[in-house]
């Protein structure tokens, strides 16, 4: 799935214009603890999460994430958003909650990550 | 490959600037061409490690040291310690703060992923003078 097919398929928006749509999606995980993503990361996943600061962000390139939703959006912490946007990374947003969207992405076929 | 020696402080309470060290590290292995697989579980690792002085310590400083067989990585901190480690390895003890809980730090699982990605873990902590991590990661 690239980011392109899963925009389509959640409706969430892109925040970080010109960010290329083309790229593959591996696999998918929704959590709010940082610890818990680190300990599931995998090169390519969707990180779905309500956190939004900049530390996700952080957290997100090291472990070279294809992209951030974030579940239940209303508003956009500033200085996370201009991280993103100033690194060109795949920050998006959605009205839906995490557990809406990870069913629509696992219905299209996308898996979770490997546990280690 | 020459031996690669490099010093990262890391201040207490640092939130904003959190995961910069761990960053840089990430890059320096990637330029080396270390195997992309050891760079992620050498990243994972040294997050954690660094989020830990920032959350936990009073400050101090993560080590990065590369040579043909491995890196390593450590950390030193300028207290308070820690007063019981088998405790504080279990998955999900965690002293984090509220304001650390509410950023999402704080699972209890930091230590067990250091541990679990790193080849060779070892702690050992003096309560009121500090704690030293150290990591091998077998390249
Ligand atoms: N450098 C440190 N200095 C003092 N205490 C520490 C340090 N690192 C870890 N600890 C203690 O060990 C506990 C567990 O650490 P960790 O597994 O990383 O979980 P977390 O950071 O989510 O609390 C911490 O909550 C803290 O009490
Ligand atoms: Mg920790």
């Amino acid at each position: 799935m690239t980011l392109a097919q899963m925009m389509e398929i959640t409706g969430a928006e892109l925040l970080v214009p010109g960010v290329p749509l083309d790229k593959e999606i591996s696999a998918g995980y929704s959590c709010d603890l940082l610890s818990w993503v680190m300990g599931r990361e995998q090169p390519g996943m969707a990180w779905i999460t309500v956190q939004t600061h900049l530390n996700v962000i952080a957290v997100a390139e090291l472990i070279e994430a294809a992209c951030v939703i974030l579940a239940d959006c209303s508003q956009v912490d500033s200085a996370m958003l201009q991280r993103a946007r100033d690194d060109g990374f795949a920050l998006f947003a959605s009205k839906h909650d995490a557990f809406t969207l990870g069913g629509m992405l696992y219905a299209a076929g996308l898996r979770t990550t490997e546990r280690p | 490959m020459s031996g690669i020696r490099e010093v990262f402080p890391v201040e207490a309470g640092g939130f904003t600037t959190a995961g910069e060290a761990s960053a840089t590290i990430k890059q320096i292995l990637k330029k080396l061409g270390v195997d992309a697989g050891v760079v992620r579980r050498v990243a994972v690792a040294s997050y954690e490690v660094e989020l830990n002085l920032i959350i936990h310590s009073l400050g101090g400083e993560l080590l990065l040291h590369v040579d043909d067989h491995r890196v390593r990585i450590t950390s030193q901190d300028r207290g308070p310690g820690i007063p019981d480690i088998d405790l504080a390895m279990r998955e999900g003890y965690s002293t984090a703060s509220e304001d650390a809980r509410s950023l999402g730090f704080g699972a209890g699982m930091g230590l067990p992923n250091m541990k679990r990605n790193a080849d060779q873990f070892a702690i050992t902590s003096d309560p009121g003078v500090g704690t030293c991590i150290q990591m091998d990661f077998n390249i």
